[in-house]
């Protein structure tokens, strides 16, 4: 473990890239074997199952760190980070421990054979044993709340290195459904095949967007400047459903999301086509809800995300079917090197062969002949519940990850209204003991009727700003949460709007993020609700 | 009917009506008693100021031309019948406690303090009284300082290892108290210590005003950056990201502070290294410091005052949140324009913003 903390720690003390690189494969070398895959699973988001629930965790930290509960939550809310406020409140140890961080996983693992007492024995002597740095990555284990500041991609650069892979390879070896306890580093980075494991899918590629704001819009200047002629690029609508990615081998299929988490058993409606599909298909795609073969809006689909249990009414009312814009692997063969005009076209075939046509779509290519043309096009896409328009090179590979030149997303402008700052709460993360979460409300007559929390789009300066702003102008408390003066006002941005009996003002925003601040306008002229529910398009 | 209290806490800042003076007044008034010379504490525009001597240079430098009478640690003023005499507060060289007495009733305002013998400011001194109005910067349990000792240690260090690397090394705390404290901590055989401008305009005040420090170099456009990158850097907070640091090339950036503790503002600062290293009170330091007062009533002016003062209360103190315009977390983040307003500093070098000087 301690090899592990200071790996954390290290890494939590640089900024630079290749400084972070050299941090990780320093720490590759210098582990056993174990340790590479248990780390590489926690660091690609594979966290071992929770043991111990939080809030018996929360007490036994109070407990051990001698302060009155609500002190405890004070310091929370300070802090941002539940697994560093209880390493920092707890005593310092007077032993320590020579453990791997595989000896500790294994014990974690054994967990759940155990009673509560027991449990809390063991808690409360490993926090004895460790440092403040290793208590703080151990609870974050625990907690199942295991985030670092470096993405997977660097993870993979350091470890392709060192392994002598190429990071393409790895990425892909690594990814869908593996266990660091059974799947060794040996057969990582060991010659084989992907169909060493039938479940594992391909790395997405993902789209750049195409940066713009209201103000400023891409001229069809500049689109041929960058992209070219308009005739080497294909356009589809851009979806806003589940991206995922489908796989049928040896008579299984796997549905996987854009998350890496396997979400077969989620979408029922989708197995008939996939078993129809041949052996050693894998397609990629937007999973969407649909009703008389059209796409609903992504809060129809909403309601059925996170459910455990499908039922029959839920299945009724947001029924679910793909729209497919690309294939993966043909006949069990890889085929993401072909350029994207002959996936193309194997997945017209896949799709005229299918006996579930109404469930399995495909996307519709955009007609276009000019740029010019494809803008004016793209001013539809609302009413095509659809996002924006996405570009995609005809002779592109299908790539790993998000890459700028061949798959570019061009997304409409978002809906946007004024809106008042109403209450504020302290962020996490880097934002921890800063007010940065807000919600927002407009006018319903003469009364301010909240409609939206917002976390991003200010600048750290203005951040500061707006923290001193509540902190001076705080009218009440209610626990982490504190009413502001109704002064400030922020133009929010939203992907899309809908009705919803949940929400106080009646309506569901998608994506709500904050635009910029209207430093010039008084709160008096915030938009009123009549005229955020006018955007409801009906 | 209530006696009127000694001290009083009103708009323009502490106010004592028996001896008509003001403590660490933020509007300008006729008599101001001066804690120690941080702009939110030592404010321009007052008519007459009372500090410590080893304050003197160091605000003459910062408030320019100012009516000063500066004393030493116990002695006493009179004004209007009411006794006045400071005593360390161990936050930065020449801070004071201020000890108000009348009647036989005491009032202590700690200003801002630190218990940890920091070895360059008069080590803190608890000061008996009735009344004690206490800052509390890190009045969170969260807030455990490790002895300056071991800080130092991974400071000198770190250094090393960009010489090694042939990496320049930028080690930024305010101005006053920060970066003498760590001057005089730093390894000296590593290497030269080269200064911005307004530190080594501070440091040399305050040799002006007789104190020792080690010796330092102030940075011009001319110091060779070969020369820069085989010592070290002292550099204000409002110097982070600005084209003079840019300037060292390959640079590794230090910040030293008590906000240090939480990784959360460690990152937001985007410092390469985040050193836990304050001029206030830690949790434990703050309560232990207001134990040995000895106090009926603790009032607390910034910081963490709601949740500090609960807890207080909840262990047995008669304690008290007053609102003031000192320090706070609040003002720690602020770096703006707008702060250069009330510090109308006709001496200051371009750029040192800093106003609460927290940690």
């Amino acid at each position: 473990m301690k090899a592990f903390a200071q790996l954390f720690l290290s890494l939590d003390e640089t900024n630079k890239t290749n400084e972070k690189v050299r941090i990780l494969k320093d720490y590759f070398i210098n582990v056993p074997d174990t340790d590479k895959m248990h780390m590489l699973a926690l660091f690609t988001g594979r966290k071992p199952k929770r043991q111990i629930n939080t809030t018996l965790m929360r007490n036994w930290a109070i407990e051990a760190s001698n302060i009155p509960a609500w002190l405890f939550e004070e310091s929370y809310h300070v802090v941002g980070d539940l697994a560093e406020t209880m390493s920092l409140l707890m005593p310092q140890n007077t032993i320590s421990s020579n453990k791997t961080l595989t000896e500790w996983i294994a014990e974690i693992n054994t967990l759940g054979d155990k009673n509560e007492e027991e449990r809390k024995l063991w808690l409360m002597d490993s926090w004895a044993m460790l440092d403040g740095q290793e208590r703080f990555v151990f609870n974050k284990i625990l907690t199942g709340s295991f985030r670092v500041g470096v993405s997977q991609s660097l993870v993979i650069k350091a470890l392709a290195d060192v392994a002598g892979l190429e990071p393409a390879t790895l990425t892909h070896r690594i990814m869908g459904s593996w266990m660091p306890e059974t799947y060794h580093y040996k057969q990582l980075v060991e010659e084989q095949s992907a169909g060493d494991n039938i479940s594992r899918p391909y790395p997405f590629f993902l789209a750049y967007p195409i940066q713009e704001t209201s103000e400023k819009q891409r001229s069809v200047e500049e689109l041929q400047s960058t992209l070219g002629d308009s005739s080497d690029w294909q356009a589809e609508w851009k979806w806003d459903g589940i991206r995922s990615q489908m796989i049928k081998r040896d008579g299984k299929i796997f549905i996987w999301s854009r998350g890496e988490d396997l979400a077969t058993e989620k979408f029922p409606e989708l197995h008939p086509f996939l078993n129809a599909l041949p052996d050693g298909t894998v397609l990629d795609g937007e999973i969407l809800s649909f009703r008389n073969g059209l796409p609903l809006p992504f809060n129809v689909l909403q309601t059925r995300i996170g459910r455990k249990n499908l039922s029959k009414k839920i299945l009724e009312e947001s029924p679910v079917a793909v729209i497919a814009y690309d294939c993966l692997e043909y006949a069990g063969e890889d085929i993401r090197t072909k350029t994207q005009s002959e996936r193309r076209v194997i997945l017209e075939r896949l799709h005229a062969a299918t006996p579930y046509p109404e469930v399995f779509n495909i996307s519709v290519m955009i007609d276009f002949n000019t740029w010019a043309e494809l803008a004016a096009k793209r001013e539809q896409s609302r009413a095509m519940i659809a996002e924006g328009i996405m570009l995609k090179r005809k002779n592109a590979a299908y790539q790993v990850g998000r890459r700028r030149g061949d798959w570019w997303k061009w997304k409409i402008d978002p809906l946007s209204v004024d809106a008042v700052m109403i209450y504020a709460q302290k962020g996490h993360g880097r934002r921890a003991d800063l007010y940065t979460d807000y919600t927002f409300a407009v006018w319903d007559g003469d009364k301010l009727v909240p409609f939206a929390k917002a976390y991003s789009g200010l600048t750290d300066v203005e951040i500061n700003k707006v923290d001193n702003f509540i902190k001076r102008n705080t009218i009440e408390k209610f626990g982490p949460v504190r009413t502001v003066k109704p002064e400030l006002v922020f133009e929010i941005g939203f992907e899309g709007i809908n009705r919803s009996t949940r929400h106080k003002s009646g309506v569901a925003l998608r994506f709500p993020r904050i635009l910029r601040w209207r430093h010039d306008k008084p709160k008096e002229e915030a938009d009123t609700l009549d005229s955020l529910k006018a955007l409801l398009g009906e | 009917m209530a006696k009127q209290p000694l001290l009083e806490f009103t708009d323009r800042g502490i106010y004592c009506s028996k001896g008509k003076f003001y403590i660490d007044p933020w509007k300008p008034v006729d008599d101001a008693v001066i804690t120690h010379a941080h702009s939110d504490h030592a404010y321009w525009g007052h008519n007459r100021y009372l500090a410590h001597h080893l304050s003197k240079q160091v605000l003459l430098y910062r408030l320019g031309e100012i009516n000063l009478q500066t004393i030493e640690y116990g002695e006493q003023v009179i004004k209007n019948g009411v006794e006045i005499s400071l005593f360390p507060a161990g936050h930065v060289i020449g801070s004071a406690q201020v000890r108000v007495e009348y009647q036989g009733e005491v009032w202590v305002v700690s200003g801002d303090y630190k218990v940890e013998n920091d070895g360059i400011s008069t080590p803190f001194e608890p000061v008996r009284c009735h009344h004690f109005i206490s800052e509390c910067t890190f009045g969170m349990p969260v807030y455990q300082w490790k002895p300056q000792l071991m800080i130092f240690d991974e400071i000198n260090s770190w250094w090393r290892t960009n010489l090694n690397n042939d990496i320049a090394t930028v080690l930024v705390g305010y101005s006053l108290g920060k970066a003498q404290r760590i001057l005089q901590n730093l390894d000296l055989f590593n290497g030269k210590v080269y200064t911005h401008g307004v530190i080594e305009n501070t440091n040399q005040a305050l040799r002006n005003n007789g104190v020792q420090l080690n010796p330092t170099e102030r940075i011009t456009p001319d110091t060779p950056k070969d020369e820069i990158r085989k010592g070290i850097v002292l550099a204000p907070p409002s110097s982070v990201g600005t084209p003079w640091m840019r300037k060292f090339g390959s640079y590794n950036f230090g910040y030293c502070s008590g906000w240090m503790a939480i990784r959360g503002a460690k990152r937001r600062r985007a410092a390469d290294r985040g050193f836990i290293l304050s001029d206030h009170a830690d949790w434990d330091g703050l309560i232990s410091a207001i134990d040995a007062t000895g106090c009926e009533k603790v009032y607390l002016t910034h910081g963490y005052t709601a949740t500090f003062s609960r807890y207080l209360t909840e262990i047995g103190f008669d304690a008290h949140e007053v609102h003031t315009l000192y320090g706070s977390e609040e003002e720690a983040e602020v770096k703006d324009d707008t702060l250069n307003e009330d510090k109308n500093n006709t001496h200051a070098v371009g750029g040192d913003l800093e106003r609460a000087d927290t940690p």
